[in-house]
């Protein structure tokens, strides 16, 4: 549990309301590909962090996208949406 | 109270407004219904204070009310047929997620082939959703149906959505007079969303998402419970309802001439109007048979239909749908329930009605016929126009 996420309140225990983020369950294992993010290419636009389906890419203090390896699926959509083409999909070894 | 020519089309969307909903999503094409474009106008000329989100599909409909919902906001929505469809999955998420979203269903038949004609087959398969489901004889009782859902589907033991479902054309699109209640009446009868187990920007929590085999069986419990909570407080919400409105909703299964009945017919939706009248026209031929009207399917008043099983009467289920490779719908609730009743009832189902034919007086007639004086299947398609093993491609394509 993550002190200052927890409603004060406890949910009602009919409710599937969880007061531990999402982060708790790690649940990329079994992941094929893995984004590559190129730097020098990236322009900091936040696409890719907008279009990941899960909590996988977070923006570090400059504003560039760092992989949370724990959570991407590889699932590529980032790679897609990437305007200048930033993000290559490499396959996992 | 004001008295006004209504469809029940406009019986739903009126509804809606004195419910003082704070959000409306829809889906605007076929086969989407006036009621949400009553709603449009209402927010539009200011009559009515809501959030009106368009969206690209009736997936999304739902689920934008399913959010708002969330958040605690009341949100309703309206479909039919193909559009109940494609909401299926998130008919799930409003009962797994508990939040009490009302819905009115024009009962169409789905494709294939393509029709936009009364039939139950829409909602009836979504039986197994968690969804409270009524289903309304006449505009006034749409009217006062969404009403009480919304009291009932808020309610903090219950917690769960509900459709109010309506036969296609004879209800949706013909007009009869509607006593519309007084807001002042509604705000009385209808408080405020309570805001348990609704999520909090300022708090954040998880609602609905991954959740271990540890937990799992008990959050599918509590729907169950829920369920059956809305079935133990329905009759304190009817008793509320006709003490502030004034008017009685007669449970989810009102009766007719039943105590001394031979024969008794179950019927949902408008087929009721037509069976009560053959009722009075049986009756005054020395006939003794009897109505019982099913008004919510779920959660299925077995108690009631317990009680009707005790009058001895033979009990014909008229289902406007087909549940394949078994019954009616409506009709194998109904055998289940009485299934440790001692004597046991005979019980036939009849299929009837589909894709918009019309159920008539004298099929009606036929069914009790039926009933009294045969020993037929259990199952009869009643009018079927092609007996079968008569099929011919003239007979079927005309
Ligand atoms: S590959 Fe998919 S899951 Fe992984 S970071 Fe990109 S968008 Fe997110
Ligand atoms: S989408 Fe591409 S350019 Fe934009 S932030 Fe992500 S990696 Fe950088």
């Amino acid at each position: 549990m993550t002190a200052g996420l927890a409603s004060p309140l406890p949910p009602p225990i009919d409710t599937p309301l969880a007061t531990v983020p999402s982060d708790t369950l790690t649940t990329a294992s079994w992941r094929t590909f893995r984004p590559v993010i190129d730097r020098g290419l990236c322009t900091r636009c936040n696409l890719c962090w907008k279009f990941c389906p899960d909590i996988a890419l977070e923006l570090d203090a400059e504003g560039y996208p760092v992989l949370r390896e724990a959570f991407c699926k590889g699932c590529g959509i980032c790679a897609v949406e990437c305007p200048p083409k930033a993000i290559v999909m490499e396959k996992e070894v | 109270m004001a008295r006004e020519v209504l469809s029940g089309d406009y019986a739903q969307s009126y509804a809606a407004k004195l419910a003082r909903v704070d959000v409306v999503a829809a889906y605007p094409i076929t086969p989407q219904t006036s009621i949400v474009e009553k709603l449009a106008d209402l927010v539009v000329t200011g009559a009515l204070r809501a959030q009106y989100i368009k969206v690209e599909s009736e997936h999304s409909a739902l689920q934008a009310c399913v959010s708002a919902s969330a958040l605690g906001a009341r949100a309703y929505t309206a479909t039919s047929s193909q559009g109940l469809l494609l909401m299926h999955e998130l008919l799930h998420w409003a009962s797994g997620m508990r939040t009490p979203v009302v819905m009115g269903v024009a009962n169409r038949a789905v494709a294939a082939p393509w029709s936009i004609d009364v039939d139950h087959a829409d909602s009836m398969s979504q039986r197994d959703t968690g969804w409270i489901q009524f289903y309304a004889e006449s505009n006034q009782e749409v009217l006062d149906t969404v009403l009480a859902a919304f009291r009932l589907s808020e309610d903090e033991a219950v917690r769960l959505p509900s459709m109010v479902a309506m036969d296609a054309f004879y209800l949706t699109h013909t007009v009869e007079p509607v006593d519309v209640p007084e807001q002042a009446d509604v705000d009385r009868f209808l408080p405020p969303r309570s805001k348990v187990g609704t999520l909090d920007p300022h708090r954040p929590t998880r609602l609905g998402s991954f959740t271990s085999p540890e937990h799992y069986t008990e959050f599918r419990h509590a729907v169950a419970s829920a369920s059956k909570a809305a079935a133990q407080l329905a009759p304190t919400v009817e008793e509320e309802y006709a003490r502030i409105v004034g008017r009685d909703l007669g449970g989810p299964l009102p009766r007719y001439l039943t105590d001394d009945a031979d024969a008794i017919l179950v019927t949902m939706g408008t087929a009721t109007t037509t069976a009560r009248s053959t009722v009075d026209a049986l009756r005054a031929e020395g006939r003794k048979v009897g109505l019982a009207k099913l008004r919510r399917f779920r959660p299925f008043p077995s108690e009631e239909v317990r009680a009707l099983g005790r009058t001895g009467a033979r009990i014909g289920v008229l289902d406007r749908s087909f549940t394949y490779g078994a019954a009616g719908a409506a009709a194998t609730e109904v055998m289940a329930a009485l299934y440790a009743a001692s004597p046991r009832p005979l019980v036939r189902s009849f299929v009837a009605g589909l894709g918009g034919r019309d159920i008539t007086p004298a099929l009606v007639r036929s069914l009790y016929r039926h009933l009294l004086e045969e020993e037929g299947p259990e199952v009869v398609w009643a009018d079927l126009k092609v007996p079968p093993g008569e099929a011919t491609a003239e007979a079927l394509h005309g």
